[in-house]
Order: structure tokens, then sequence, then C-alpha cells
């Protein structure tokens, strides 16, 4: 039972307030605000309490998303709620941010007064709730030329239609209804990866998690089908086809996935409804199906001086056509290094030493495959001793890759039967993000501060946010009636 | 220029409603309307704005009509006379042709929370509930709670109540969850909804068709339903078995609920839930978002408490990402501590002293007593690596350091050593009061170990009147004392001078009192003072417990799928109790009625103290003050069961009646015993030195274990001894 729920700005401003049972005053949003901040580090801030008002909190698009409610209530519940609320804002309103909610409040509100009633989750699903929902959203994406240049001279198609920006998937859904708008799909493949090295170079743990996740913007809803790699086998023991298979432990699916034809031709079948939905999950872990996208090479000495210098090689092992984007190597250095100076291998590089997070961070926004890059990095650290050795490291490595899943998992095609009146364009994005490389460069024995004692590891974390340069492609395969 | 929320504001916008020009443009009156709403949830009051929005009302453009709702809904209670003339459009408006319409009205004629107006809404609502649009039976179905809630007191309508019934099997499962939410509401007072078999099986049959929300409203209310016999209690498990394992973390962690209530006599079953919520579980662990993975890691802190093997292999799942944020990590690093054994042990050391120079000091802090609690079970790994921590000469780190060796060496008296090499020479770096604290308790206690601890407490000692913790100062005095048993010689001068300075010159109350306690103690004689300090300098027996048992289920089956896992410390850990030396130690608080029934029975004539429990050491401090006149009172007791409880458990029962453990064997040994210790209530003062003291020991000889396992009875005798001193 949610009594309340209120969603508030990173400074604290009032965006949404929305009482349903009148239980509790209004200035529980200024308390939650003041517990927020006041929180010191060890304090889980999910849950908290003043009195019997409890508050259940998520963060998202920079904003807290608030629900008060009584200490018996399912946190799961509550959380999975606020997570779906997100959701809806963001289908409603394109995209999640301060400025979004704030030009869309009526619209929230609308929103809010269909999924609760007095304090109990009606419905959540935006094939319901589009019959209700009246508002229309005002979209915050200034004018642009890029949507103009989509349309050729007397209407021919040009090159560029064969690929979207990547904000073409951040519009509401709603405006495509009422100003004729295109109807369009995306789908999103993303993996996660999270890599850890050790010393020797021996792979301690990989873990990768992928999802497909499907943006509908089509109005009425018609079965789609989504054709996955022939190869694609779920579990250790199973296998299928020939060549080189693609491989996952557990997998699941949306309710609304039907699975008759998956296991012979590896296709899914769905109605998607309006808005976006993660269609399938899947995990692999501790077998990576190829190498480490990333490998550093990093060296650590003293100079006579008393400076600590580190050699960081970093060799970037995809294949040439593709690159690492926004990659961004954090190493930890020890508590009261004061000055730094760099060498880097190329001019887009930059590097800064961070004191509030005790990190060299170093960025390269473009690495191609196949190449190396290397930089040198002197810290002046007063009082140094052999034990501040302990505390470099460990490395951690962030990177996007734009059109390259870790697993190799492929959407062959993408299908809307029975076929759809009027042009429908589907939009296929593959993104494993980056990997977080995590390259430790650890404690060594405290005699000989040398580099023999590396220890180091990769963390490999994949995210696709939005606003990276990755273009969604058409999906490349005819329509069959 | 006007500030927002001012009077100008709302005096602007005031003008603008009811200009008949901006009323006869529908965009432009809709615009205003906007802002109106715009400056209502920033905060400002627009409350007097209310006649003109009453007249907005009356439009047949939906999103205005909304509009006006959501103001009208925040004021109403302000202004209830002027609510009155809403009530006719809204009731105009239950008899449109258009459902959506109809069911906006009734929603918002039941949300106004004006107990003037409940007579006007009676009607609509009873036509709602037979309207033949579903969204409008949803919404009237929870508008009689809404309704009921308003006026708690008045009698409760019968007809309604049946008519909520019947809609049980309503084609919409939005109604039939409605339906149950409203009754539960309703007839709280005679507690909820009834759950009986025909609707018990309704409600299973129909679980399907509800969305996630509505499986885990049913679900939650089935928990009070008991099968009548085993074969349905089975069928009904079989069915919900789809349910246990959903991708839904919701309708999982509700199902798991259920199982667990509906399983409370068959732990087996139970068990086996565990197992099967696993996968969920750990896919819960790795969602998208961070709340809900915390959220998992919470429950799955409880459920290691019945199931500690659970997810031993999995403990990779629980290693930190570095971007994670403190509290996941915090929590991560608990589970980590749980999934310990020897095959991974390396691994996790490893995974953990990483941890240790985390950027975010509790982070660090956690990380190092988790080192520090493996070392209970692995203390030689363990050690070798808090050793290379202190290294790092950094403040915070060398305090926790020393904190959880201290906390390792009172439960592995065999670590000793190591400690003491280790500690020298750190003293310069640790600043904050728990750290010294701790150094000074293990200076006291294994003085005789380290060569320079003279030198160390005479720095503190020249230091003390700038000390600001009294619990450092306390910690000094009787470290001081210690090391005077041991090395009388060096030590002689410098105790006289502390115990100088804290009686003659020391405000604080409890510093000065110990001094002269320590002072008349020494008067006594070396040996009366060697009896009272240096009896304990471990528990070797609480390391025993490091493996915990496995916790039957019930005991905290019913905080599961509720807040309490997620708040702070919910989950207790020895590792929370940083501070203070190891005999103030408590264990785990785990309430066990059964148990503190009988004793509070036998113990009903006395008044126990209800102040904050003396701690064992004053205890015996103040038993050996008084010598004179005591009671000695011996007694034979026969207690079904009680010797399958686990010692923390039989403490956690004695301490809600307020009677505190000094000390029990460990467990499976014979004979066992328990010491106990209390003190009466005083009417006169609140000074508990002036009470009863009650010192018992609870002996169970093991003979009767024979005769239970011949005759299947679960009955022991246990002797009771107690002593008791009045002040």
């Amino acid at each position: 039972m949610i009594s309340q729920v209120f969603i508030l700005s990173s400074q604290g401003d009032h965006l949404i307030y929305k009482d349903f049972r009148g239980e509790a005053g209004s200035d529980v949003v200024n308390l939650f605000y003041e517990k927020v901040t006041a929180l010191t580090g060890d304090q889980p801030p999910v849950v908290m309490r003043h009195k019997d008002v409890h508050f259940v909190h998520v963060r998202q698009g920079g904003l807290y998303w608030v629900a008060t409610t009584t200490a018996d209530t399912s946190p799961f519940t509550i959380i999975e709620f606020l997570n779906r609320l997100t959701a809806l804002v963001k289908d409603y309103c394109g995209s999640l941010s301060e400025r979004s909610v704030q030009m869309n409040f009526a619209l929230i509100y609308e929103l809010l007064d269909e999924v609760v009633d007095y304090g109990y989750i009606q419905t959540t699903s935006s094939d319901i709730l589009k019959n209700f929902i009246q508002t229309e959203a005002v979209s915050s994406k200034p004018f642009s030329l890029f949507d103009l240049s989509n349309v050729g001279l007397f209407g021919a198609e040009t090159q560029q239609s064969k690929v979207a920006p990547s904000s073409a998937a951040t519009r509401p859904i709603q405006s495509s209804r009422d100003q004729g708008g295109k109807s369009e799909i995306f789908v999103d493949v993303i993996e996660r990866m999270l890599v850890v090295i050790g010393s020797n170079g021996v792979l301690m743990k990989a873990d990768i998690e992928g999802e497909i996740k499907v943006k509908c913007y089509m109005p009425t809803c018609s079965e789609m089908r989504i054709g996955l790699n022939e190869e694609f086998s779920i579990g250790k023991s199973q296998l299928r086809g020939y060549g080189a298979a693609v491989r996952v432990d557990e997998c699941s699916f949306h309710q609304a996935v039907r699975l008759d034809e998956f296991d012979s031709l590896r296709i899914l079948r769905l109605c998607p409804s309006q808005g976006e939905q993660t269609v399938m999950q899947y995990q692999l872990s501790d077998d990576l199906p190829s190498a480490p996208p990333f490998r550093l090479f990093p060296t650590i000495e003293r100079d006579n001086g008393g400076r600590l210098l580190m050699y960081m090689k970093l060799r970037c092992d995809l294949p040439p056509k593709s690159a690492g984007i926004n990659v961004s190597a954090t190493i930890p250095v020890p508590k009261g290094s004061v000055s730094l100076s760099q060498e880097l291998s190329s001019p887009d590089q930059s590097a800064e030493l961070q004191p509030q997070s005790r990190a060299v961070v170093w960025k390269i926004p473009r690495f191609p495959g196949g190449t190396q890059l290397s930089a040198l990095f002197k810290l002046e650290v007063p009082g140094f001793s052999s034990a501040s050795m302990l505390e470099v490291g460990p490395v951690s490595l962030s990177f996007e890759l734009p059109k390259i899943t870790a697993t190799g998992l492929q959407i062959r095609f993408l299908r809307l039967s029975p076929f759809q009146p009027g042009p429908a364009q589907r939009w296929v994005r593959f993104g494993m993000r980056t990997f977080d490389s995590d390259h430790e460069v650890g404690p060594g024995p405290s005699e000989d501060p040398v580099q023999d004692c590396f220890h180091w590891w990769i963390h490999c974390l994949l995210y696709l946010s939005q606003q990276d340069d990755v273009c969604w492609t058409e999906s490349v395969c005819c329509l069959t009636s | 220029m006007p500030y927002i929320g001012s009077e100008d504001t709302v005096r602007d916008l005031r003008r603008v409603l009811s200009n008949p020009n901006v009323q006869s443009d529908q965009l432009r009156y809709r615009n205003t309307i906007l802002k109106v709403i715009r400056a209502m949830s920033q905060g400002v009051d627009v409350s007097g704005l209310f006649s003109e929005m009453v007249k907005a009302c009356a439009t047949v453009d939906i999103v205005q009509k909304k509009l006006v709702y959501v103001f009208l809904c925040s004021y109403a209670t302000l202004n209830p006379e002027l609510s009155l003339l809403v009530i006719n459009t809204l009731r105009k408006d239950c008899q449109d042709p258009n459902p959506m319409v109809r069911s906006l009205a009734l929603r918002n004629m039941t949300n106004l929370r004006l107990p003037s107006l409940v007579e006007y809404v009676e009607q609509p609502l009873t036509a709602g509930l037979r309207d033949r649009a579903a969204c409008v039976r949803r919404v009237a179905v929870l508008g009689w709670a809404k309704l009921h809630n308003l006026q708690t007191n008045s009698e409760i309508d019968a007809a309604v109540v049946n008519e909520l019934y019947s809609l049980l099997r309503d084609p919409d499962p939005v109604v039939m969850v409605n339906c149950l939410r409203a009754l539960e509401e309703i007839l709280r007072e005679e507690g909820g909804v009834a759950i009986n078999k025909p609707i018990t099986h309704h409600l299973l049959n129909r679980l399907k068709e509800c969305d996630i929300w509505g499986q885990c409203e049913v679900l939650r209310i089935l928990q009070r339903y008991r099968p009548q016999s085993e074969d349905e209690l089975f069928n009904i498990l079989s069915l919900l078995d789809v349910s246990l394992i959903s991708p839904h973390p919701p309708v999982m962690a509700a199902t798991l609920s259920l199982f667990l209530s509906l399983c409370s006599g068959l732990p087996a079953v139970g068990l086996a839930a565990l197992e099967r919520v696993r996968g969920p579980l750990l896919a819960a662990c790795g969602n998208t978002s961070r709340e809900m993975q915390f959220t998992a890691l919470c429950h799955i802190q409880l459920l290691l408490r019945s199931l500690p093997g659970l997810m031993g292999e999995h403990y990779k799942r629980f290693f930190c990402g570095y971007a994670e944020p403190a509290y996941i990590k915090q929590r991560k690093i608990e589970v980590l501590v749980e999934l310990v054994n020897d095959d991974n042990v390396a691994i996790l050391l490893d995974e953990l002293r990483g941890y240790c120079t985390d950027v975010n000091i509790s982070t660090a802090h956690a990380a190092i007593s988790a080192i520090g609690r493996i070392g209970r079970s692995y203390s030689d790994k363990c050690l070798e690596i808090l050793t290379e921590l202190l290294g790092l000469k950094q403040e915070h780190i060398t305090s926790a350091v020393v904190q959880t060796m201290r906390d390792l060496v009172w439960v592995c008296p065999q670590c000793s050593r190591t400690v003491c090499s280790a500690v020298e020479g750190c003293e310069a770096e640790i600043q904050d009061s728990q750290g010294r604290h701790a150094l000074l308790w293990l200076l006291g206690v294994y003085g005789e170990q380290v060569s320079s601890v003279p030198y160390t407490l005479e720095v503190f000692i020249d230091g003390v009147r700038s000390e600001a913790s009294v619990g450092v100062k306390m910690e000094l005095l009787t470290a001081t004392v210690r090391l005077f048993l041991c090395r009388p010689a060096e030590t002689q001068d410098m105790l006289g001078r502390l115990l100088h300075y804290c009686i003659e010159e020391e405000t604080n109350m409890c510093v000065s009192d110990q001094a002269l306690l320590y002072y008349r103690l020494l008067h006594c004689g070396i040996e009366e003072t060697r009896k009272v300090l240096q009896c304990r300098r471990s528990d070797p027996s609480l390391g025993v417990l490091i493996g915990r048992p496995a916790e039957p289920i019930n005991q905290w089956s019913y905080i599961f799928n509720t807040l309490e896992p997620l708040r702070p410390g919910a989950i207790e850990t020895e590792s929370a109790t940083i501070g203070g030396s190891p005999e103030h130690m408590t264990f785990d608080p785990k309430p066990n009625n059964d148990l503190s029934d009988t004793l509070s029975y036998s113990f009903a004539p006395l008044s126990l103290s209800l102040s904050p429990a003396l701690s064992p050491e004053e205890f015996e401090d103040l038993w050996l003050q008084q010598q004179e006149n005591y009671v000695y009172m011996e007694e034979h007791v026969q207690c079904p069961t009680i010797f399958r409880c686990s010692p923390q458990s039989l403490q956690a029962a004695m301490q809600l009646v307020n009677i505190q453990t000094l000390a029990f064997t460990p467990p499976h040994t014979l004979p066992w015993r328990v010491y106990l210790y209390t003190n009466t209530q005083n009417k006169h003062s609140a000074d508990t030195c002036h009470g009863t003291l009650i010192l018992g020991e609870l002996l169970y000889t093991g003979e009767e274990i024979q005769k239970k396992s011949k005759d299947e009875e679960n009955v022991g005798v246990f002797t009771y001894i107690f002593l008791a001193r009045r002040n």
C-alpha cells in the first residue's frame, strides 16, 4: 500500500507530489530531502524511516522517486512499482530528466491517477493506460535539422534513411498517434560484462548480462517475430549448429513472448505493446566466448626523487574495423598524492588526478581495434613508503563497444506480420557497452616495490546509454507475407 | 517583479481565470489551469482560487477536468462549503455515457475526503458497483473503502459488504483484487476479509488472470488461510510452484512468504522452497535497478540464516563492482563472510583485501571487520592481511584493524602473539576514541607480551588531561592496573599518577568512581585485585559459535518481504559492535517466546531492574564489593525442549526478562552450564548498586539425555542454583 508518491529533483525541488490516502502531511517531502542529504556513507538510503512513515526511493534520471508506505509492505513490490513508474514516464514523456518531468507534470499526474487508486496499484500496462491518458506529451527535444535531412529531394530516399540518430528512440510514445508520426520499432541488444583478471593474467571472473529491449511506436499491435542466431544455445550441455556456438547459461523471457518457434528455429514471437519492454534477458558466467577487448600492461616503479612512475600500455584486441569509445581508465593512487605529470601517446587523450576519489583518470575518446596506446604518469607522493604500493590499484577500465556483442548474439531478422498498412520502420542497434575493465595494479611485497608484483584485474561493465553516438541501423530483412 | 508564490501570482491567475474571453477559448483556459497546478506542485498556496476552479470544472474537455480534479482533491478539505458546489457536476458526470468520464467523476468524488459529502456519494457508488464498464466498478469498489475510512465509527453496511463479496466473482481481475482490498479495510476490526476454502480456491484459480500487482495482493491475503488437510496443502503448493520461480521479484517474494506461512509446520518443505527461489533471487541480485539488487541482497541474508550453504558456489556473484554504491558493497561484504569455505577462502580474502582501501571509509571498515570475522576460522591468512594493512599507516585503517584484532583475540586467544607484535608502535596513527579504546584493552590484557607497553601507556597517561572520551579514560585505568599486576616495577609510578589525577581532578563521575574502586581494591591486596581483573582475557566458548547453527525458518519468516530486512543493522552482525571492550559485546537478540514465558513465571515474585543492564565486569565488581549476607537456593526444574535452544537464543530470551548471561560452556558438552546474573529494581533510587544482586547457575548434568532417547520424551532436568546478595 502506497501512501504518497513524490518526485524530487536532486536539488530538492518538488516536481510531483500526490497523496493517495491523506494519512500523512505534505511536510514529509522536505523531511525526506533533509534525511537523504544528511546521509553518511554507510546507511542504506533505499529505505528510511521517520516515526511511522517509511520512505522507499529509487534514483533514476537524476531524480528521487519516492513512495511513503507502512512497515509491513513488500519492498520488492514498491521498488518494482517505482521502477515501472519511471519506465512509464520515460515512455510517455520521451526521456527521463528534471526538465521533461517539469514540462509534463500534468501528464504525470494523470498517469499516477490511473496507475494508483487509494494507494493500491491498479495497472501499469501501457496497453490499458493508453486508453485513459489524454494529455499530450511536451517533448523537450529542440527542433533538429537532422530530422529534415532524412527526407531527400522530391521525397527520394537518401542514404541516411538507413540509419537513425541514437536520439530517435527517445520520443514520447503517444505523439505518434495524433501527429501521424512514424510507425517504428527499435530493438536494442545490450550486454554488460564484468571481467576480473588476476595479476598473472588469468581470467578470475567473467560475467555477462545481456538483454534484448524492444521499443515500439506502433499504435496498433501486430505480431512481431525476432529471429536470433540459429546456433544460440542455453546451458552447458546443449550445442546447436556447426559453427561457433552462441552460448548463454540462463535465459528468461517477457511474459508476452510466445516460444513455440524458439526451440526449433530460435524465433521469438510477441505482440509488443507501446513503449519500452525487455523481451529477453540472459546471463553467461565464468566463460568468455572471446578474449577481453582490452589488455593492460602496467609497470610501476619509484624513481630516485621519490616520485611514483606508472607506465601503462593499453592494447585494444578488437578487430580493426571496430573501436572502443569513451574509454576511461581509473587508477587508484596513494593517499596524499599531490601533483601529476603525464606523457600521453596522442593529443585526444586526457588524464587528471582526482584528489577526492584518490585516483588518476585517463580518458580516451576513441580507441580503434588492433592499436596500442601508452601513458606515463609521474606522481609526487609526499611521505611515500613501500606500503603505499598497496594502495595503487585496482585499475578499472570502462568503455563502450558499439555494434559488438560479447556473446555473439545477433538478430537475424525482424518481421512484422500480418503485413502492416503503411510504412513501418524497424531499427536494430547492438551495443555491448563497455566493459569496465578493472586492471588492478596491486600490492607487492613491501621490500621490493618494483614491477614483478603486479596484481591486476579487469572489471568489464557494459552499459548502453542514450547519449552515445551509436546509430540505429535499419533491419535488413525483407517483409514476407 | 513578483515573487513566485506571492499574492500577486494568485491574483494574476484569478484575474485570467475569471476573464470571459479566456473561458471561451478552450486552449487558453486549459493553459491557465495548467499554470495553477504547476504553482501548486511547486508548493505555492493557491487555495484562494478554489471558487474559480470549481467553475472551471464544468467543461467537456477531459484533460481540463482531470487537471481541475487534481486541484480540487488537494484543497477540498480547506473549503468544505465550496466543495458542495462541485458535487453536482460530479454527480452529473456519473451519468455520462463515456465510462472514462464516469470512473473519473466517481474516483474524484471519493477522493475529496469530506465527511459532509458522504450522503451525496453513496448513491453513485452503489450504482457504480453494477456499472457495465469494468473501470467504473474498479473505482466504485475502492470508493467504499475510502468512504468507510472517512467515517470509521459508523456502522458497516452489510448490504455493501455482501455486494463486495459477490463481486469477488467479477470477470475483471482488477475488480476482484480491489474487492479484496476494500473488504480488508472495511472489515479490519473483524480481522479482514474472510478467507475460507471456497474463496481461497477461487482466488488461486484466478491468480493467472491477474497482473503482478494483483498476484502479490492475493498471495499476501492468502497467508491467513490454513489448509484443512495435508492433501489440500500440497495441492496448493504445487499450484503455486510456478509463481515461486517467477521472473518478477515481487511475485516470487510474495509466493515464498505464502509458502513459509503455509508450511510453518513442515520445515523440510520450507527449506526446499528456499532452494527453489535461489535462482530467481540471484537473478534479482543482477537486476538493472540497484535498489532491487539491494532488496534481494537483504533477503538473501535472511535466507542464509536458515540455509548457510545456499549460495556457497555462487560467491562470485557477490563480489563488488567498482562503481557500486556503498550500501550495496557493505551488504555484499556481509554476505561474502557467510559464504566462506575451505575452497574459496583464498579468493574471498584476496577480494576483501581489495575493498579495505576503498575510498568510502565505512566500506573499508566493513571489509576489515569482515576479514576479522573470517579470521576466527582461518586466523593465519587473515592476520597476515591485517598486519599488512597496518603498514599503510592510515589513521582510519589502523584504527579499524586494531578494533578487529581486539575482537579476534577475544575469540581466538592463540592469535595473541601475532597481534601483540603487530600492534606495537601503531598508537601514533590512531586518532579516534574507539580505536584507542581497543588498543588499550589489548595492551592491558596482553601487557606481559609486549615489551614497550609501559612507555606507550605513559604517553597516554601524560595526555590524560586532554583526553575527551570517558570510555578511553576508563579503559586506560583498567589497562594500567592490569599492567601493574604483571609488571609492577615499571608501572607503579605512573599508576599512582593516574589514580591521583582521576580521583582528585577528574570531573566525570564514572571515571573517578572507577579510579576509587581500583584504589580500594589495591588496598585489599594484590591477590584480590588479581582475582577481579585477571580472570577473563578471552572467551573461547564463543569460538564454537562462528559457524552459526542453522536457525529455524520461523525465526525470520515474519519479517520476510517487509521493509524490516532493508533497515540498517536489521540483520545483526557482530561486525557492528565496534567500540567497547569485547566483554561488552552482546549477542544476537532473538525472541523466543516459549522460553521467556517459563522463565518469567519462575521469577514472578521478583521485579528485576529495567535500567540498562550491567555488564559482566560491572556485575563482578559489585559482587565482590559485598561480602556479607547472601541467600542460597537450589531448585530442580523440568524444562521441556530447552536443551534444543542454541545458547544465543537462550541468552536472548533471558535478556528479554532482564537476565544477563555471564558465561556458558560450549554446546554439546556435559555437564552443560550457564551462569546468569541480574539485579532487582530498587524503588527508592535508580542506582543499580543498591538492589539485590542475583547470581545463578543453570546446570544440566545430561543424565536425562539417555532417558530421553529411550522414552522419546523431550524432557531435561535442570538445576538452578541462586545466590542473592542484598546491598
